[in-house]
Formats: C-alpha cells, structure tokens, sequence
C-alpha cells in the first residue's frame, strides 16, 4: 500500500454491519444484496489497482427506485456511500473504504427509448458507453463521447466522470452530448434535471452534476443527445523527427479552420512499444500524429489535402494516407493498441493533465527531464488536438519503493501541466489519484466553494467519501456533517 | 421595457478587487445589489437595490487562435471580441443574440452578459450552448470572496464544474469578472435554403429531415409561412451538402440564399427582428421539437405570433397570452419581454430541485444581494 491516506473507517459503522445489511436486504431483492467477505472482494478496487479495500456490503439495483431505497437506509444509518459504474476509472474514484456501502449501476441495463425525430436516446445508466452508439447504429445515428474504455465503462461512470475520448474534439465531452439526468440524491430523493429539450431554464444543476465524480448524487437514467453518422471518416499518419514540429503541426491544423474529429499523438517510446506488439508498421522518428476527419468522400480529400500542405511545410519524415478501410484501420491499429502495448513493458501509471496546445513542446521536453531525474521511463499518448495528455510512467511494482517514485514524478508531471497553464486532469477525474495536489490548482477558497455546494447536495457527507477534495480541507466539512 | 428606479446610485467598480471590497461591505449591511453587464439582455428594472455593472472591468486578457482559446474580462465588448476573432477566420460558434432591438435598450452587450445568460443562437442546434463553449471562470460570490473555476484548457475535469453553474444564473451566484472561452474556426462558405408557405408543422417535418442527416445544419428556423436551414462548409463541402439536402427534400422548391443574404437573415433571425420595436410580451419557450407545432398553434390560440429556431426546440411567442395561460401550454416558459406582466419570468422549477438551487443560492449568496429574486421568484 502506498502514499494516499484514506480515513479510519468507523468503528461504529462497522459493529453495526449486520444491521445495515439486515435493513438494505429489506428493501431490496434478495440477489441485490452483497455481504460475503468472498463476494465483496470483487469490488475492492478500480482500474487504480495499488489501492484496495473491501467494502462492508455491495448494491446492485436495477431500478431508480432500488437505488432511492439503498441510498436512503444508508442515509438514515449514515453510512457512507460509493458510486460505482463498471470500475474503470484510473483514478480510484470508485475505491470503496471497509465502512462504506457500494451502490453499484451495473444492473440497471435497459435502453429506456430511442427518439431520432428529437435526436435523443433515454437509457438506464448501467449500460456501456459502446452499446448505446451499438443501438443506434440500424437508425444511422451514434453517441459521440467515446473514451479508450468504451467497451466497458457506463454511462453513470461518464457522467460522473464528464468522459471524453478521441473524437471529442469535434463532439465535445460527456457533458456537452447530456441532456437530462434521473437523480438519486443523497437522501433517497429522486430529482430529474434536464430532458430532450435544449435547456436549462434554471440554475444548471445537470452541468455541475456532470463530472461531480459520484460527490452530489447517483445518476440512474440519462438522456443523451444523438447525432447522425457521418459519411465517412479517414485517418492520416504523419510523422516527425522532433517533438516540437509534432506540436507546431497541431496548432497550425487547428488555426487553418479544418477541424479534425481527433488528433492523436505518440512519442517515440510509445511507438516503439507499440511496433513490438502490434507491428502497425509505424515510422521509427521521434514523434507521430493521428488526424481523423470526416465527411463524403470529396469533403475528406479536400480536408486531407489541406492537411498534407500544413503538414509538408513542417518537413515530415513520413505523411501517410489511408486509401480503405483496411489501410485506415493499421493507421488506427497502433494507438488502439498503446495501453496494452505499454502493459507489456512493466506496470504503468496513466496521468491525464491536460495544458494549452501552444505548450504542447515546452511540457514534454521538460516531462523528458524529470524521467531523468526520477530514473524512470515515461511514454507519452495522447489527445493532442485539445492539450489532453496522457504520459505513462513505467515502474516494477514488485520493487520497493518504485510504486512511490513513479507516484512522485507523476506529481511532478501534474504541477508542471498547472505551471503552463492546464490542469490536474483532463477526464479521468481527481478520484484519489490527484486528491491532495487540488490545492496546487486551487486556492483556499476556490476549494471551500465547491465543498459548499457538495454541502448543498449532500449534508451528512455521505457519499464517495475522501475524494476530490484534500482530507484536511473536508474536515471541518465533515465534522461538522456529523454533528448535524 | 421596465422603467428603472432613479434614486438608485450606479456602482461601476475598475477592478476584480475594487468588486470583492464592494461585495463584502453590501455582504455586511445585507444590501441589495441590481448586476448588470452593458444592461442589454435580461429585463432587472424591477429589482433592489444600487446598480452595479461590470462594464468597468473590461479588456481581452489572451487570444490564443491556434488554441481556440479566449480569455476577457467580463466587461469587455463582445463587438471588440467578435472583430477580434473574426480578423483571425474564428467566431464564437454559439452566435449570441444582440437582444437590444426587443428589450428597446441602449447600452454595449459584454462578454460577461453573455455568459451570465447563457446567451446561445441558432447555431446551439448544432455548436452546443454557451455553456458548452466555457471554459473557465473568475467571479465574486454574495460574500465578496474573489473565486475562480476551471481554466483555460478545452478538457477539464478538475473539481466541480461551477463554471456550469455561474453560466445562465444572471449574476444570482456571483459576478463574473472574467471568462475563458473555447474558439471555433468561422467556416468560409455558407447558404440558406428557404421553403415558403409552409405550415409550422411542415417546417419541423424539414427540420427533423435534415438534421437526421450528416450535412451539419447549423440553423433551421421558422416565422411567417417560411423555413430556412442553413448550411456551412469549407471548400466543396457547401454545394455538396446543399445539393444533397434539395434531394432529400425534393420535390419541395427552396429559395436559395446566398453567402451575404445568409447572413443577413440569421442576423435577423438571431435577433428576432421580428420582434423588435414591439411592447407585446416575449415568451422563450422551450420544447421537444416534434412538440413544437402544437405548443405554437396552442400559443398563437391566446393571439399574437410565434416562431421557431433550433429546428423547432425553441419557441418564440410574442403576444397578450397571460401567464397563466402561457405556462400551461408550456412548462420551460421564461418571460423575456415582460410588456407589462408582472409576476416571475422563470418557469417553476419542481419542489426538490427548487430545494436544490435555494441551497445553493444560500451558500454563494447568503445574504441574498446578488439580483435577489430574479430567477426564483
């Protein structure tokens, strides 16, 4: 176990565990219930792996009103209570502690209704990021946020994580394609914000609910914008020999007006990698772009040939284009397969901060000198069309010490991405990963507003506790929830 | 047009400090403050209070174009920032109205008002809401605590998203002193496709058929009889999309407009022209598109006109409907003109989110100063 600090679970929770599951059992069906020491420990972590800890019981409701019941027993007995979506998420925002009860959406699984006069799918939460674009496809539509963990990850995990993924450069982020939202409050209380008309009229508590990582309430249904499928989309390869040029050749893409669905971006460690594992055929240079667009094929021709002009002014050691579907595919092959790639080296962190495209060179030469310094390998992938990086420290979990120096340089990574101007995390979330660098982005006060509004939602401070927020900064918070 | 109150001093402090100084001592003496930007774009004659605007607090901090990044003050121009952007090829994509004509207002629209109101036009339909194009905020809550949220990157998941939150509260929250604005690149090329004679329910039949296509519709509304969709494009994507959509919309003849008269007409759609220099009150109604042709008729039943944008998920109706009568027609109806109507301009919102906001408000603005009563009553 390593450097972040969770609380003391309470003593008194946990003598008075049979009671809690005695009561959850009550209200809900008898398979919706989970106790067993064996059973439990399926949920112990997320995709964070170096931090575990089993949980007192597990939820798993397959209706608004199964969670309404939950929340609310664990409400009046004050228990704590931690969301979770499929526990894909890398920054342990679904780590449970050993007091708290997990109310998991796993279950709650139907496609509720799919309305393509009014562009909008309503779907329980439970189900994955790709199946909703799966069933729309006979209709000619998609759902457009589409992060790396598409095949798994929820919805109720992207929305509560406000997901991005490749394509959001052109479609936005979770919160941008979210139009209503079933809400299950700390309480038990069940509120519906937004729905399939383009608002709000009111104060956007759907917005500040989106990305609020499970800290104000648990999203049951969703409403969720849909768009038609383009015609067609064609991906380019350009490869460079600096780093630099690499980023240059970004920001002049996104000055000249074509605007890709994704730029993509990997560096020579990651490429190497990624030869070795999927032989995509990729260049051996220093630095490669992935820029995706879409449209008929005439409209992509045009934009690819824009392209290639920005492109060749920047002296590239190669400009490959796709001329099918297959060609597309091995240009696509080699970053699809980084994450798996790069498992192959070693164990790995996947930091997520995100700096203003115009810093793009100045922060990976300066990311090459702290690997130095901390004496590890770092490989970087990532979304650079919007500044959204993902630098992977390599590291030997089975050697002392390591797991702590990569979670150093990786602090390290995340100052320098709010010393340019950027942030903590781009989409994977503060969870507990980044919980006590949010003092690094924030001031005193910026931080004591927003736990007022957790206040505003969540009186007892019940729910996912000691994330997001740095423990000392929660703690009158909390204490003074706990005297109410 | 409310007249306003003219005993009441207007406060118009230089800077983001000279504010929160501001803020704290009405905090203290629990005064009540009326916040404006350029007093263009939200109907606040009737509320306590001295006048404070922001228009003081003015200036572009960064535009980064290869970024798609902006940063301004809130009192900045949102003329300077528009000839800004535009000498770059960049516009900011949801196309705020300039609501000057239909309040019969003077004043300069800011950066700050636009954002305060969450001010999106007919491009929303296809760019998203303002709300959607903010990236970061600084503002002063009702204690006169200097706060900042988000930041200027276009991905940002650092915290809670209070930037959502400030956007569309009209200064209830807090006064914004600065934004950060994501910036799309203008596209070059553009026309309109215009179907005359229509009913409304014909116009939302286009609508709905064009906007299940890929050609990127970045409009579709309609008034009097006529329905226009705009198209956009770079390079050969113009005639190509406006080709195919006259296929798929064929055998109805289109009126084709081209690249200047485009842009006129989405003016004066934006601006709701049609509206302008009357006193009738203006209702903003929002819909499910394919319930727009029956709230429009039901709405044109208690006199007076309506039109539609955002291919029919907004209704505009000008007319002598009382508000009683109006919002039983339409839940999400907020009063923009008020015409002489009194009573609250926003819809009611349901008891448990109602709960939700009045939790809020006491915690950003507990003494209650900040356009007190505006939304929620």
């Amino acid at each position: 176990m390593s450097g972040i600090a969770m609380p003391r679970p309470d003593a008194g929770i946990l003598a008075r565990a049979p009671q809690i599951v005695a009561a959850l059992r009550e209200v809900l069906p008898e398979d919706a219930v989970i106790w067993d020491p064996e059973e439990t420990r399926a949920y112990e972590c997320d995709a964070l792996t170096a931090y575990r800890c089993p949980p007192l019981a597990v939820v798993l409701p397959r209706t608004t009103a199964e969670v309404a019941a939950a929340m609310r027993i664990c409400h009046e007995m004050r228990v704590p209570v931690v969301p979770r979506g499929a526990g894909t998420s890398l920054a342990g925002g679904a780590l449970p502690t050993a007091d708290s009860v997990i109310i998991a959406t796993l279950r709650l699984r139907e496609v509720l209704e799919i309305d393509t006069q009014n562009r909008f799918i309503r779907v329980q939460t439970g189900v994955t990021n790709l199946s909703v674009s799966a069933e729309l496809e006979p209709q000619g539509f998609f759902y457009a946020p589409d992060p790396s963990s598409q095949l798994a990850c929820t919805i109720a995990g992207n929305i509560a994580m406000n997901s991005g993924g490749a394509h959001c450069l052109k479609y936005g982020v979770t919160t941008n394609n979210l139009m209503g939202a079933t809400v299950v409050l700390p309480t038990g209380e069940v509120v519906e914000l937004g729905g399939p008309e383009m608002g709000p009229t009111g104060l956007d508590l759907m917005g500040l609910l989106c990305g609020s990582e499970g800290q104000l309430g648990i999203v049951t249904e969703a409403t969720l914008r849909i768009l038609p499928r383009p015609e067609g989309a064609r991906p380019v390869l350009i490869g460079f020999d600096g780093a630099e040029v690499a980023g240059e050749c970004v920001a002049r893409i996104i000055r000249s007006g074509v605007l890709p669905v994704a730029i993509e971006y990997m560096d020579d460690v990651c490429l190497r990698a990624v030869e070795a594992f999927a032989h995509a055929g990729y260049p051996d240079c220093a630095a490669v772009l992935i820029v995706e667009v879409e449209g008929s094929p005439a409209e992509i021709d045009h934009q690819i040939a824009r392209i290639r002009e920005i492109a060749d002014a920047l002296n590239p050691v190669e400009f490959r284009e796709s001329r099918n579907a297959d060609e597309a595919m091995a240009i696509w092959k080699g970053r699809k397969s980084a994450f798996g790639a790069m498992g192959r080296l070693g164990d790995y962190i996947c930091l997520d901060g995100t700096v203003p495209v115009g810093q793009l060179p100045y922060t990976l030469k300066m990311i090459g000198e702290l690997s130095r310094q901390h004496g590890l390998e770092v490989a970087n992938v990532f979304h650079a069309g919007d500044g959204n990086m993902h630098p992977l420290i390599l590291f030997n979990a089975n050697k002392p010490g390591d797991l702590e120096r990569a979670e150093a340089f990786g602090n390290d990574i995340l100052r320098l991405c709010v010393d340019v101007g950027g942030c903590l995390t781009g989409e994977h979330g503060v969870g507990i990963e980044k919980r006590d660098l949010m003092t690094k982005q924030y001031d005193g006060p910026d931080l004591e507003i927003q736990m007022a509004v957790k206040d505003a939602f969540d009186p007892r401070w019940l729910l996912n506790p000691a994330k997001v927020f740095p423990l000392d900064a929660s703690q009158p918070w909390r204490e003074e929830a706990a005297a109410r | 047009m409310t007249p306003d109150n003219p005993s009441r001093a207007g406060l118009s402090p230089a800077s983001e400090a000279e504010l929160g100084a501001l803020i704290a001592e009405r905090f203290a003496t629990c005064q009540p403050l009326r916040i404006t930007g350029g007093g263009t774009r939200v109907e606040t004659g009737h509320l306590p209070g001295d006048t404070l605007s922001t228009a003081a607090i003015s200036g572009v901090v960064t535009y980064e174009p290869g970024e798609m990044t902006l940063i301004a003050r809130a009192g900045t121009p949102l003329d300077e920032i528009q000839a800004m952007l535009a000498a770059e090829g960049q516009a900011l994509a949801f196309e705020p109205a300039d609501m000057r004509g239909v309040l019969g207002q003077g004043g300069t629209p800011t950066i700050g008002g636009v954002v305060a109101a969450n001010a999106s036009g007919p491009r929303r339909l296809l760019a998203g809401a303002c709300r959607d194009h903010l990236l970061g905020v600084r503002f002063v809550d009702g204690q006169g605590r200097v706060l900042k949220n988000g930041g200027r990157v276009m991905k940002n998941v650092t915290g809670l998203d209070l930037g959502k939150l400030l956007c569309g509260a009209h200064g209830t929250l807090g006064v914004l002193t600065e934004v950060a604005l994501k910036t799309l690149p203008h596209l070059p090329d553009r026309c309109t496709l215009g179907f005359h004679g229509v009913t409304v329910e014909e116009a939302v039949a286009i609508f709905s058929a064009a906007l299940a296509t890929p050609f990127e519709v970045s409009g579709a509304a309609f008034r009097d009889g006529s329905a226009w969709l705009r198209i956009e494009g770079l390079g050969p994507q113009l005639g190509y999309r406006r080709d195919r959509l006259l296929a798929l919309l064929a055998p109805r003849e289109a009126e084709l407009l081209d690249d200047a008269a485009t842009v006129d007409l989405w003016r004066e759609l934006r601006d709701l022209a049609h509206f302008a220099g009357a006193d009738a009150p203006l209702w903003r109604v929002l819909v499910k598109p394919s319930d727009a042709p029956a709230t429009a008729r039901a709405l044109q039943a208690l006199g007076g006109e309506a039109s539609l944008d955002w291919g029919g998920g907004l209704v505009w109706y000008c007319g002598p409907g009382s508000p009683q009568a109006v919002r039983q027609v339409a839940l999400h109806a907020t009063l923009v003109r008020r015409g002489g109507l009194t009573g609250p301009a926003f819809p009611p919102e349901a008891p448990a989110v109602a709960r939700l906001s009045a939790g809020l408000r006491q915690r950003f603005d507990p003494a209650g100063i900040l356009n007190s009563g505006l939304m929620d009553r």
